[in-house]
């Protein structure tokens, strides 16, 4: 084995070798990674979102594989050629050993270009892809087009939505503990326990909570925003194709946080209109007696503080009920 | 004659004895369980806790924390508190203060008998403390291991369930805090307070009682955590987030209070070990011939001074929240949940590198004796330290990327956290580049250094994932997020203690740790921490959340898997356990001095360690990891036969 591969001095050329090996290993690892694991990581192409997720996941992936294979090429190479019993040279030493210019000069200078490239690449897609399905605030600075429009529509009901008109729809999601519950601005401001959004649209989710944090991932969908009491939180997302999806809660939320799930769905344009217009009138009754569609709530009594604060000092409202009147 | 070398022979008189014994016997000096010890600790913090719950309850009687329920926040909260003043009273770390203050003599805290019971008082002596911390720490880790356990089988089965979901929630929220309570001192506390001297050439560390009573303090903040589960647990885990912490029961103010509490703890730790650092290292130790175990110790110092005082200041917001109604988390009155999660991981994540720093220090520490050969771009990994250090201030809102605050800052957040992996990176260059070519000795402590670079690099190349926004969005809040923190924590600074331990016990208790039942322990335990954590990449990627005991049936197989591998991982600890007697009690085996022929300054020093260390303070001659080089002097003269210019060296 030492015989190998060595130069005019009778030293052998241990990086070349390592090279070798690690290159073969890195191209065979990436090849099989892009064939056999890349189309299929979690969570899959139900929405735009998800598949440009899933893309960035497996560029990250493409190059995590080369250098995990470099360091483990490089320890077993080590352990293999220099154990003690099997290396009959002498150990390395002296200032040579110590130091090595071009070594750590082109360490720092590939670790900081690659980091540089990732920092780049992962802002490029986050602002280009607005927001990547993450909670962005209540002023999300990189909505699609015509979602803020949307958006200040639904506030004063005026939001509209149809097949065919590519209308952003508004979404509100609203966490308690420990449930999810969504209310529909376009259609009235009805409040399901449902969650259906149709195919081919872009969905702006606001998320709201009623006590402590939660946070809403629609699992399928690649979206995640925390529900933050009087905060509202936009995410928005491009469906694709009708599916289902799986919604649970990401932030502890208390006793029950590990049952707060539900599941929602992506219908056809047409399915999803007629089943929202259906639950509108089905519902009217109950949405009469629902505070007026904002996108925060006061907290009901038994929220965020259990009743720990006297109701009175509030200086928002006498009565802590999600009923309440909103503060002006 | 130098500072340091001035303020290191002062204590040169005492040298070769008891520093307290030539004054005779005071009040507080009586042999046996009369004086002041671990007993007379718990007796008095009983009593404070008593004394605090009545002062409490008169203050405000009737001012429930909800309405009838018999839960008055207020008593908790002095209960505790009076209970740790009680421990610290009543292990005598109050007696020279109290001295100072009233001029009185005799009242020193140190037993004047020299046995096995100084293990249990207050002893200035780094090495008893050093010691204690083992001790401590490793019940501190047991307790959080068995809680782990619950937790590993609860999610056995996804819809059969061990416990109430909020006996469960308590059980992973004491988890997580005890263990991150107990990292922060994991490495700083045992091997910190007992190496850090001994590396540098001093006598002790610069402030022996600050130094003992970081460690009474840490003991105390065990225990009040520990108090959150008789009174009824916590729900939050232990990120602790408001409003659910204002919603909690009152096991929330142990867990507010514990971490205040174990804060101060660790910022006099942290400000003792840097000005020892800074102002004892022994004439000649420059700072490019610092070991580099010291400059991690260091670098970690500076997180804990800077960034701990964060974390004590949003502990007491909590507490004023719920003792007397303040708002500070309270949307809804004025008050921002976001307050806490930025004040949280403000501290948090620099804490993150707290416990990452001191085992890259171990591990670029213990490299060289095991390849016989010099560290490799000693500066580089210095640097490095530095750089993590000062950069993990600039990144702790990669933990809110989905929580709604600033979008715009998400790329600068991605970028800082991106970035803190060149210096992060720099380990790597170190231990490859001290690989190389090198003579390696695969004894227990060196196998532990090499799982820490595979743990740390699958730990590190996920943190890169996580820093990702768009594949943070996937994998926030998940089972992706438990694997990679646990790969660089417990895959990380955990293997790094445990190298540690194997390399130092030696030198700590004369007695080297059996070898064959040392390689049983580390293969368990590499092998099933990775069987155990590298499945739950793959759980958080398909969409399991953390802290949740109901999961989706298809997701059992892995689970299971992953359980059954915690049992093992868990077995793996008792394996060490057994170690640990065998090799210490039951069997001994009497270490050499210098068992793995390390040039390090720890091992010259004679065996077992005279009181104060040196006979006479080294001199260090030349730069350290000077291995397998012909002709390369003694790392230090120590005095001792050697060439030395005993002139301005003196014994007293």
């Amino acid at each position: 084995m030492t015989n190998q591969s060595t130069n005019s001095t009778g030293q052998v050329h241990h990086l070349r070798r390592m090279t070798i090996i690690w290159v073969v290993l890195s191209v065979v690892g990436d090849v099989l990674f892009s064939i056999f694991v890349a189309p299929h990581v979690p969570p899959g192409r139900l929405s735009e979102t998800a598949a440009n997720n899933q893309n960035t996941f497996n560029v990250l992936m493409e190059m995590a594989i080369p250098v995990l294979l470099g360091v483990w090429v490089y320890l077993s190479y080590s352990l293999i050629v220099w154990g003690d019993k099997r290396n009959a040279s002498a150990a390395f030493s002296g200032a040579a050993a110590r130091t090595n210019k071009t070594a750590q000069v082109s360490w720092i200078v590939i670790t900081s270009v690659t980091i540089l490239f990732l920092a780049a690449y992962g802002s490029f897609a986050v602002i280009t892809e607005h927001g990547s399905g993450g909670g962005e605030g209540p002023n999300p600075a990189w909505a699609p087009a015509g979602a803020l429009k949307a958006e200040t529509a639904a506030l004063v009901g005026k939001a509209t939505w149809s097949p065919g008109s590519k209308n952003v729809l508004p979404v509100q999601v609203i966490g308690q503990q420990w449930k999810f519950t969504y209310r529909y601005p376009t259609f009235g401001g009805f409040e399901s326990p449902q969650l259906i959004v149709p195919a081919d649209t872009t969905i702006a989710f606001n998320v709201t909570s009623l006590d402590v944090i939660h946070s809403f991932w629609a699992y399928q969908l690649d979206v995640k925003a925390d529900a933050n009491p009087g905060v509202n939180d936009v995410a928005f997302t491009e469906t694709k194709n009708p599916g289902n999806f799986i919604v649970r809660c990401s932030e502890l939320c208390g006793i029950w946080h590990g049952s707060m799930y539900n599941s929602g769905k992506v219908e056809s344009q047409a399915d999803f209109e007629n089943w929202a217009t259906t639950t509108e009138a089905a519902n009217a009754a109950n949405t009469a007696l629902l505070p007026a569609f904002a996108w925060t709530y006061t907290p009901d009594a038994n929220g965020a503080d259990g009743g720990y604060y006297n109701d009175t000092n509030d200086p928002y409202s006498t009565v802590e009920t999600y009923g309440s009147k909103q503060p002006s | 004659m130098t500072i340091s070398e001035e303020r290191s022979t002062e204590v040169t008189g005492a040298a070769s004895g008891h520093p307290h014994k030539a004054r005779g016997l005071s009040w507080t000096q009586r042999p046996g369980i009369f004086s002041q010890n671990i007993i007379t600790a718990a007796v008095v913090a009983i009593l404070g806790y008593v004394l605090g719950h009545w002062f409490g309850n008169y203050l405000s009687s009737g001012y429930d924390y909800i309405q009838n329920s018999g839960q008055n926040n207020i008593a908790n909260t002095l209960a505790l508190a009076f209970g740790v003043v009680g421990w610290l009273l009543g292990i005598g770390a109050l007696n020279y203060p109290f001295a100072k203050l009233f001029g009185v003599d005799g009242l020193e805290e140190e037993s004047p008998v020299d046995n096995w019971t100084k293990y249990f008082r207050y002893s200035l002596d780094h090495k008893v403390v050093g010691l204690q911390y083992v001790v401590g720490v490793l019940l501190f880790l047991f307790t959080g291991g068995l809680l782990a356990m619950a937790v590993r089988a609860e999610l056995l089965n996804p819809t059969t369930h061990l416990f109430s979901p909020d006996t469960y929630i308590k059980i992973v929220s004491e988890h997580g805090t005890i263990m991150m309570m107990m990292m922060t001192s994991v490495i700083v506390g045992p091997l910190g307070n007992y190496f850090v001297p001994l590396m540098i050439g001093a006598r002790r560390m610069a402030f022996p009682r600050i130094e003992a009573l970081s460690f009474w303090i840490f003991t105390a903040g065990f225990m009040v955590i520990f108090s959150a589960l008789p009174y009824g647990g916590f729900p939050t885990g232990w990120t602790g987030y408001a409003p659910l912490q204002t919603q909690a029961g009152p096991g929330m103010v142990s867990y507010l209070l514990g971490f205040a509490v174990i804060g101060v703890g660790m910022i006099l730790a942290g400000f003792n070990q840097a000005v020892t650092i800074i102002n004892y290292r022994a004439p000649g130790m420059t700072w490019s011939r610092v070991p580099i175990f010291v400059w991690s110790i260091l670098a970690t110092a500076a997180l804990l001074t800077l960034a701990t005082p964060v974390l004590f200041a949003g502990g007491l917001f909590g507490l004023l929240d719920k003792t007397v109604q303040t708002a500070f988390y309270v949307t809804e009155h004025g008050g921002s949940s976001y307050l806490w999660e930025n004040l949280f991981w403000f501290f948090g994540h620099p804490e993150v590198y707290i416990m990452a720093l001191p085992g890259f220090g171990i591990a670029a520490e213990i490299l060289p004796v095991f390849t016989r050969r010099p560290l490799f771009a000693y500066k580089v990994a210095a640097a490095g330290m530095i750089g993590v250090a000062l950069l993990s201030f600039f990144v702790w809102q990669h933990h809110l990327f989905q929580s709604g605050i600033n979008p715009d800052m998400r790329p600068l957040f991605m970028l800082t956290t991106e970035l803190i992996s060149i210096p992060t990176g720099f380990i790597f260059l170190v231990g490859m580049g001290t690989l190389y070519r090198a003579k390696i000795r695969l004894e227990i402590p060196m196998l532990f250094v090499l799982a820490l670079f595979f743990n740390f690099l699958i730990g590190g190349v996920t943190g890169v994932f996580l820093s990702d926004v768009p594949v943070n969005v996937t994998v926030h809040g998940g089972f992706f997020v438990l694997s990679h923190f646990h790969y660089t924590i417990m895959g990380g600074l955990l293997f790094a203690f445990m190298a540690g331990l194997y390399f130092w016990l030696p030198k700590m208790t004369g007695k080297m740790m059996n070898k064959k039942i040392g390689k049983i322990h580390f293969w368990m335990m590499f092998v099933f921490f990775n069987l155990t954590f590298f499945p739950m990449f793959i759980i958080g990627l398909l969409g399991q959340p953390r802290r949740v005991f109901s999961y989706a049936t298809n997701l059992q197989g892995l689970n299971d898997f992953s359980s059954v591998s915690a049992f093992l991982l868990g077995l793996s600890f008792l394996v060490f356990f057994y170690n640990l007697i065998w090799s210490m009690w039951i069997k001994p085996e009497i270490a050499p001095a210098n068992p793995w022929e390390s040039m390090g300054l720890e091992w010259q020093t004679a065996s077992p360690i005279p009181p104060y260390n040196f006979e006479r303070i080294p001199v260090i001659m030349t730069d350290p990891y000077r291995y397998s080089e012909d002709g390369a002097p003694a790392f230090a003269d120590l005095g001792n036969g050697g060439p030395s210019d005993s002139s301005t060296h003196s014994m007293a």
